[in-house]
C-alpha cells in the first residue's frame, strides 16, 4: 500500500502556516470536554501535555517512572539547534532545513523537516522564557557551538546536561498543569496495550506497578511520547528501562512501524570493559568540537598514548574529510572509527577503541575554559574508566545511542490508525536515515510545543459531542485478558534463566548483525537467530514473584520479548533495503571511496510494516518520498 | 584487567510498606572490580533467580548520574564514600577486596520505603508542584536575546539548576530535612529575571509543602551537601532564608 502522508502542496516555507490556517479548532469552551492521553513524559510527552493542559483539555499523563522527571531525555548532554543566526556566521531556516535532510541522507519528509527547522527559533523563546539557564556570553546574550554535520554554529546548551536542563523546564511546566488540576498525572502506571475500537485509537491498558492492577483508560486520542528503542541492543547508551513496548503493542494493533532498521550508532561512547557492563556511556559529540579522533598509525602499537610522537599518529578523520574533518556526521565517524579498528590500529585492552585527543585545546584554552565547558563530561569518564582525560586521551568506541525509526506519523504527527499520534523519537518522522547532533532535543520539543497541539485540535474538533469509550466495552476487556494473559505466561515459565541473560544475547546479535556494517547473510542468520531466541526464552525463563505487587523481573521481562519479537523486525527491514543510507550501511553498497551509496530510484521512500501475527511475513507498506527543494545527491563531508 | 573481588553484602530486605525489614547477608560469585555498584546487584540479582530466590528491589535508570533514579545508602552514607557521585558512578575498584558492605534505602519519613532499598520519592513532586515553576504559557514567550542575562548569573543559577531530586540531602541529614533540594529549586528560579514575578510565592508555597510532606528542620549540620551528587553548595539555603524572610515580610496572606 502506497501511503498519504497528508504534507500540505506549494512552496516550502508556506506549507506550516497554510496547513495551520486549514486546520479545525476547537473552541475554548468545549475543550474541557475532550480527553487527552499521553504516554510518556520526557521532552515530548512533558511538553505536549503541557501545552495542552494550558489550552485547557482535560489531559491525563502517564509515566512508569516515580516522576516525570526521571524521563531519559534528562540524558542528553551537547545541546539543541535552532536557526536563529546569533552567530551572523549564515545560518537560516533552510540552511538548517538542508543540512538535516543531507545528513539523513535524503530519508526524511521534506515538509515535516522544513517545519521542524522553522519552529526551532520558538522552541529556545519558550525553554528560555522557563528560566532554563542556558549558556550565555559576557554581554549577556546567548552562546552557542558547533555540532557535526554542519558549517554553522547553531547549537544551544547548557554545559554537558541541556537535556536536563530542558526536561526540568518542560517538565515543571508540567507540574504547574497538575497543580491547576488541568492535566492529570499517574507515576508509575506502565502502558501495555492500545484500545482500538472502530479503526480508532480510544484508549490504553496500563498496569499500576505498585499493584498490578491492570486498567483501562479510554479516551478521544492516544498520544505515545515513549521515546525509542535502543535499548534493543542491550548494551546502548539509553537508560536501563527505556524500551519499544509501547510502539511495539501498537504496531500489534494496526499502526505502522516505520524504518525500524535506522539507529545511530554514535562514535563516542566510553567503550565497553567487564560481561557484568549494563550499559554504555555518551561522551557528547560537542567534545569533537576541541577533541581530535586518532589511532597509531602503527598497528597493534601498545605504547602509552602520551609517549606516541606526533607523526605517529593518524588523525584518520582530518585527513579524509577536511571540510569537516573531526566534526563529520556520526554515522559517517562511527564507520571510520570501526574501520581503523577492524584494521588493528584500535587501541585498549580489547584493541576496541580509538582516541579522543584534548591535548591541543587544552594547551590553547587552558584547562578552567575546557573544564567549564565540559567538566561534567571529564568528571564522568574519569569516575568509569579511572583514567584523567585531562591528562591522557579518552578512549572512545561506537555505541547504540539513538533510533531514527519508530511508528509511522503522516505530517500531523498521526499514525495509520486514527486517534493515534506519535511524538518524538517514537515516532520515525524528521531526521531520515541518520540524525545530525543536537536535533533530537529540537524534535521532542517541536512536536510536543507547536506541532500536536495543532494536529490534535484538528481531530478534537470532528470529536465534538462523542464520549470516551466506556471502560465497559467488550474491546477493553478483551485488551485487559490480553495483557494478562502475557503476564501469566510470564509467571508460569518454568526455566532457570533471569530475562536479562536473553537481553545480552539479543543485543549481542543485533550489535554484530544489525549494527554499524550490515549483510545479507549476516541478516538473514540474524533473523534465524532472533526466532530461535524467542522460543528459548519460552521455554527457559525465570520470572519469580507474583503480579500484585512490585516486580521489577516482570516489568522487565515483559519489556525484553517485546524487544525480541522487534528485533526480528529491525533485521527484516535491513534485509529489504539493498542501498546504503546514512546509519544503515549495507557492505554490498558503497561507493568506490568506501561511502554510502543509496539507491533512489528504488528506495527513496520510508518504510511501513504492517502486522500480520508473530510468525507471519509482515507486510511493507510505502511512503514515497519526494524532493523538490533539496536536489538529491551523494552527500558529501570531504 | 578487571580483577575479580569477594564482598560481604550486608542488604536491607523488606516486603512492603508496612512489613517489617532486616539484613540478609549475601556473598555472590564473580564480582570484579569494574563493576558499579548497581551492576554488583544486577549479578547478585541473577544468581539469586538461578537459585529460585527473590531479587532485590532497587531503583535505577540512567546509570549515567543524570537521571536521579539511583540511590543507596552506603556503609550509612548516601550513594556511598566518594564526593560528587551517584551510586550508579560509584565503582567496587572504591574498595578492598574482603570489605564487607551495608546497603539500606533512604531513610526518612516523607519517603517511605516500598520494598527492599525502594523508596517513594513523590514528596518531591509535590513540591515542585507547589511553586517549583515559572508561569508562561506556550506561545507567550519573548524573543529569547530579549531579555540579557549576565553570564554570571546565569552560570550561578545553573549550580542549583543541576540538582538531580535523587533525595540524597534527605537521606544523608539527620532531621531528614529538605531544606537543600527546596533552596536548590528556589535559587535557581529567583535568580533568574524570568522568574522574579512569581518569586514570593513560590518560595512560601514551596516551604509550606515541605512542612506538610513531614521533611525534619534544618539544623545546620550540612551534610546534605556533602552527599550531594552533584556538589550543591549550602549557600544556597542561606539564600532560601533571605527569599523566605524577604517573602513573608512583603507578602500578604
Amino acid at each position: 500500500m502506497i501511503l498519504d502522508p497528508r504534507t500540505p502542496s506549494g512552496p516550502l516555507e508556506q506549507r506550516w502556516t497554510k496547513a495551520k490556517e486549514e486546520m479545525r479548532l476547537v473552541g475554548p469552551i468545549n475543550r474541557h470536554k475532550f480527553k487527552v492521553i499521553v504516554v510518556g513524559t520526557g521532552l515530548a510527552g512533558a511538553s505536549v501535555s503541557a501545552t495542552l493542559g494550558q489550552q485547557g483539555y482535560d489531559v491525563h499523563t502517564f509515566t512508569f517512572h516515580d516522576s516525570p522527571r526521571r524521563a531519559h531525555s534528562i540524558a542528553a548532554q551537547g545541546g539543541i539547534n535552532a536557526a536563529k543566526n546569533y552567530q551572523n556566521d549564515g545560518d537560516s531556516t533552510w540552511r538548517l532545513f538542508y543540512d538535516t535532510i543531507k545528513g539523513g541522507d535524503y530519508r526524511a519528509r521534506e515538509s515535516n523537516v522544513y517545519r521542524l527547522a522553522q519552529v526551532s527559533a520558538n522552541i529556545i523563546d519558550q525553554c528560555v522564557a522557563q528560566g532554563v539557564p542556558f549558556a550565555r556570553e559576557y554581554g549577556g546574550t546567548l552562546a552557542n557551538r558547533t555540532f557535526g554535520g554542519v558549517l554553522v554554529s547553531r547549537t544551544f546548551y547548557a554545559r554537558g546536561q541541556t537535556g536536563q536542563q530542558l526536561l526540568l523546564g518542560a517538565y515543571s511546566s508540567l507540574m504547574r498543569e497538575v497543580h491547576e488540576k488541568r492535566v492529570k498525572l499517574y507515576t508509575r502506571y506502565e502502558m501495555h496495550d492500545l484500545i482500538v475500537k472502530d479503526g480508532e485509537a480510544q484508549g490504553i491498558v496500563t498496569r499500576n506497578l505498585m499493584t498490578g492492577e491492570l486498567e483501562a483508560h479510554t479516551a478521544h486520542a492516544v498520544l505515545l511520547c515513549t521515546g525509542g528503542y535502543t535499548n534493543v541492543y542491550y548494551l546502548s547508551t539509553t537508560a536501563m528501562a527505556s524500551n519499544v513496548s509501547a510502539t511495539w503493542r501498537a504496531y500489534k494493533r494496526g499502526a505502522f512501524f516505520g524504518n525500524p532498521c535506522y539507529v545511530q550508532i554514535h562514535p563516542t561512547c566510553i567503550p565497553v570493559s567487564g560481561t557484568y557492563q549494563s550499559k554504555l556511556t555518551l561522551m557528547s559529540e560537542s567534545l569533537r568540537n576541541v577533541g581530535r579522533v586518532w589511532v597509531p598509525r602503527k598497528a597493534g602499537d601498545k605504547r602509552h598514548p602520551n609517549e606516541i610522537p606526533e607523526d605517529e599518529r593518524i588523525y584518520f578523520l582530518e585527513e579524509r574529510y577536511p571540510t569537516y574533518s573531526n566534526m563529520v556526521p556520526r554515522d559517517v565517524a562511527s564507520r571510520n572509527c570501526q574501520e581503523w579498528c577492524n584494521k588493528g590500529h584500535g587501541v585498549g585492552i580489547s584493541g576496541e577503541s580509538v582516541y579522543l585527543d584534548f591535548r591541543e585545546a587544552i594547551a590553547a584554552e587552558g584547562e578552567p575554559t575546557i573544564r567549564a565547558k565540559y567538566g561534567n563530561l571529564f568528571h564522568m569518564y574519569h569516575k568509569i574508566m579511572g583514567e584523567d582525560p585531562y591528562k591522557q586521551p579518552m578512549k572512545i568506541y561506537p555505541g547504540p545511542h539513538y533510533v531514527m525509526g519508530g511508528l509511522w506519523v503522516d505530517y500531523h504527527l498521526m499514525s495509520n490508525v486514527p486517534g493515534l499520534f506519535v511524538l518524538g523519537e517514537a515516532n520515525f518522522s524528521d531526521h531520515g536515515a541518520n540524525r545530525l547532533g543536537a536535533s533530537a532535543l529540537m524534535q521532542g520539543l517541536s512536536d510536543g510545543y507547536f506541532v500536536a497541539p495543532y494536529t490534535v485540535a484538528n481531530y478534537l474538533a470532528s470529536k465534538i459531542n462523542t464520549q470516551p469509550l466506556s471502560t465497559d466495552d467488550e474491546v477493553c476487556k478483551e485488551a485487559i485478558d490480553n495483557s494478562r494473559n502475557t503476564i501469566d505466561r510470564l509467571l508460569k515459565s518454568k526455566g532457570n534463566q533471569s530475562a536479562e541473560s536473553f537481553h545480552r544475547r539479543l543485543g549481542k546479535i543485533l550489535f554484530d548483525k544489525v549494527g554499524i556494517t550490515r549483510t545479507k547473510e549476516g541478516l538473514q542468520e540474524a533473523i534465524k537467530e532472533i526466532q530461535e531466541l524467542r522460543k528459548d526464552f519460552w521455554e527457559n525463563v525465570r520470572v519469580p514473584g507474583d503480579a500484585n505487587y512490585v516486580n521489577q523481573e516482570l516489568e522487565k521481562a515483559g519489556r525484553i520479548i517485546d524487544f525480541i519479537e522487534f528485533g526480528e523486525l529491525m533485521a527484516r527491514d535491513a534485509l529489504h533495503r539493498e542501498e546504503s543510507c546514512g546509519g544503515h550501511f549495507r557492505a554490498e553498497h558503497e561507493t568506490a571511496d568506501g561511502e554510502a551509496k543509496r539507491d533512489d530510484e528504488n528506495y527513496a521512500y520510508a518504510a511501513a510494516w504492517g502486522f500480520n501475527g508473530i510468525d507471519e511475513e509482515p507486510t511493507l507498506n510505502k511512503d514515497e518520498l519526494k524532493f523538490e527543494f533539496a536536489k538529491l545527491t551523494q552527500r558529501s563531508y570531504k | 584487567m578487571s580483577k575479580s573481588m569477594k564482598l560481604t553484602l550486608h542488604i536491607w530486605r523488606q516486603a512492603n510498606r508496612h512489613a517489617k525489614g532486616k539484613f540478609e547477608v549475601y556473598t555472590p560469585s564473580d564480582l570484579t572490580d569494574d563493576m558499579s555498584i548497581l551492576e554488583m546487584l544486577d549479578c547478585l540479582n541473577d544468581q539469586l533467580i538461578a537459585d529460585g530466590k527473590d531479587p532485590v528491589t532497587f531503583e535505577h535508570d540512567c546509570r549515567e548520574g543524570i537521571c536521579g533514579t539511583c540511590g543507596i545508602m552506603i556503609n550509612g552514607m548516601a550513594h556511598g564514600p566518594d564526593r560528587g557521585t551517584t551510586t550508579c558512578q560509584l565503582y567496587l575498584r572504591r574498595f578492598k577486596d574482603g570489605d564487607t558492605l551495608v546497603l539500606e534505602p533512604w531513610r526518612a519519613k516523607a519517603f517511605p520505603v516500598i520494598k527492599d532499598l525502594l523508596v517513594d520519592r513523590a514528596a518531591f513532586d509535590r513540591i515542585q508542584m507547589a511553586g517549583g515553576y515559572i508561569s508562561v504559557n506556550v506561545g507567550n514567550a519573548p524573543e529569547a536575546n530579549s531579555i540579557l542575562i549576565p553570564k554570571e548569573v546565569s552560570s550561578e543559577a545553573f549550580e542549583a539548576a543541576v540538582c538531580i531530586g535523587c533525595g540524597a540531602c534527605v537521606a544523608a541529614c539527620k532531621n531528614a530535612s529538605a531544606m537543600l533540594f527546596v533552596s536548590a529549586k528556589v535559587g535557581h528560579m529567583s535568580m533568574m529575571p524570568q522568574g522574579r514575578p512569581e518569586r514570593h510565592d513560590r518560595v512560601l508555597n514551596m516551604v509550606a509543602q515541605m512542612d506538610e510532606e513531614g521533611f525534619g528542620s534544618c539544623t545546620n549540620t550540612l551534610e546534605c551537601s556533602a552527599a550531594c551528587p552533584k556538589e550543591i553548595s549550602p549557600k544556597w539555603i542561606q539564600r532560601l532564608h533571605g527569599e523566605y524572610i524577604q517573602a513573608a515580610t512583603v507578602t500578604r496572606r
